[in-house]
């Protein structure tokens, strides 16, 4: 495309057919403990 | 739903159901304005901007639009609530537990929201006891779940060493038999941090959360010993050590930051140029009557703040001196699912905290607070109207998330927060909502910020 640049190539809708494994990382047990970050969480079944 | 914005001098379209992330010109920016607007690109309206623009561009962008829209990248519906049903009727298991192995403290933190590490109760230490029940009974809640965490949290958890070292060695022995992987954490001030334990923790903990607040007159005022000493020269040299044996990875340096300094940025640089790379640097949550809680008045210089902070984070990645900074973290190609975010943190359902004598909470932020008293180990969960209640909350639920664009990313944020402003976990924490979506605006820009160097270095 000219005018625009997509970025990522996931699309988070796609992620709604799997549903959640729930292995990934509790937010507050990486370093916050005060403020909510789950969009910066890893996901452990992305292979 | 779109955010559209401008950052850093690039113009970003966020489409917010699907995530996708757009770097667009000035042009498209200004036409997708009006497409949201009106379904459609009027060319008059877009001279008012973009007095140059030619009717080929328009119907060029117009045909990037409407690929975008076709392959559900812009102006996604939001599609997700139908499968809050299923989130609500899940059967959670409870995968992380936050310990705490030592109701007492060794620093007299002002804004500590444990009550300077006692949670308003007595002084206590958690008993090996019952930090053994604390792991038997992750282990036999956790149902499918393979990894579980463990965080030894305080008050100051080094304070119990000991006990420290016998539930990791408690939860290594159950691992094979139970195949279950136990993640550990720590979370300490640095004062009786040494090099045995440095090394215990090297070889057990996955990751290490070492709390300084910055440069040292703000660590200080904020973080005295008990005899109202400086911290800042006892724990410094020591974390310097532990992040290096830690190869600089895997640990955090974490520093809360509030109405005193809302030029916390320069605190992330201090820790940047003693040589840390993983940074943390929190706004304080406090009750607003606080002198050092954080107010609407200073949300615009913290904002202002976060957005030097990306612009001084690529500049050093740049020399080759970059630092991660925890907020700014996001991963757009491999974050979290969405039942992910929508689930929330997971507190009260998949996380609980355990008091030294074995009581369970939602969370930590939430001990001491007898109407959010779950159970104890012995007899488990006895409020399951409570654990229903933190089942159901997530951005559905919560009336100000709904038309937010960042609702993905914080996915509803702090329970806690919401019930010390508002006395309901499904409310929102205004401040804090307006500080997480600068955040998220801020980490985006970095994306694409990275991207164009990216693309520009393989030219």
């Amino acid at each position: 495309m000219k005018h625009i640049k997509t970025l990522n190539s996931r699309n988070l809708k796609e992620s709604v057919k799997k549903g959640g494994c729930g292995e990934c990382q509790t937010s507050c047990q990486s370093a916050c403990k005060t403020s909510c970050t789950v969009g910066n969480q890893t996901c452990e079944n992305k292979k | 739903m779109i955010h559209r914005y401008k950052s850093n001098g690039y113009n970003i379209v966020l489409d917010v159901v699907s995530g996708c992330v757009h770097s667009v010109d000035d042009i498209a920016y200004e036409a997708i304005g009006l497409y949201e607007q009106d379904g459609r690109i009027d060319i008059e309206k877009l001279r008012k901007e973009c007095p140059s623009v030619t009717e080929e561009e328009v119907a060029e962008i117009t045909e990037e639009i409407e690929e975008l829209v076709k392959n559900g990248e812009l102006f996604t519906e939001d599609i997700y609530e139908p499968y809050l049903k299923d989130i609500g009727e899940r059967k959670t298991v409870v995968k992380a537990l936050c310990l705490h192995i030592a109701h007492d403290c060794n620093l007299a933190c002002k804004y500590c929201f444990a009550g300077k590490g006692e949670y308003n109760g007595d002084a206590a230490l958690m008993s090996f006891e019952v930090g053994k029940k604390a792991i038997d009974f992750l282990v036999a809640s956790s149902g499918g779940r393979r990894n579980l965490e463990v965080d030894f949290f305080g008050g100051e958890p080094l304070m119990n060493f000991d006990v420290v070292k016998k539930i990791v060695e408690y939860g290594r022995s159950l691992e094979e038999k139970h195949d279950k992987k136990f993640r550990f954490t720590l979370t300490t001030n640095g004062i009786l941090l040494n090099d045995e334990i440095i090394e215990f923790v090297n070889k057990e903990m996955s990751n290490l959360v070492l709390s300084i607040d910055g440069r040292r007159e703000v660590n200080d005022r904020m973080r005295p010993t008990r005899n109202g000493k400086s911290s800042y020269d006892v724990i410094l040299p020591k974390f310097i050590k532990a992040a290096e044996s830690r190869n600089q990875t895997n640990y955090y340096v974490r520093g809360t930051f509030t109405h005193y300094n809302t030029d916390f940025v320069k605190d992330v640089l201090h820790l940047a140029d003693l040589g840390f790379e993983q940074i943390s640097v929190e706004p304080v949550v406090s009750p607003p009557e606080e002198s050092y809680a954080i107010t609407e008045e200073d949300i615009p210089a913290i904002c202002e703040g976060y957005d030097e902070l990306a612009k001084e984070m690529l500049a050093r990645e740049e020399e080759g001196k970059g630092f991660n900074f925890f907020h700014y973290m996001i991963d757009l190609e491999g974050g979290p699912c969405v039942a992910k975010r929508l689930s929330g943190c997971g507190s009260g359902t998949e996380y609980l905290a355990v008091t030294p004598w074995g009581d369970l909470y939602p969370c930590h932020q939430f001990v001491g607070n007898e109407d959010f008293l779950l159970g104890n180990l012995d007899e488990g969960i006895k409020r399951t109207d409570i654990v229903a209640d933190f089942k159901l909350c997530n951005v559905y639920s919560k009336p100000k998330c709904r038309d937010c664009f960042a609702r993905f990313f914080c996915s509803g944020g702090c329970a806690a927060n919401a019930y010390n402003f508002h006395g309901s976990i499904n409310e929102s924490y205004d401040i804090g909502c307006e500080l997480q979506k600068k955040r998220v605006e801020c980490a985006l820009m970095l994306e694409v910020a990275r991207d164009e160097r990216k693309a520009l270095t393989s030219m």
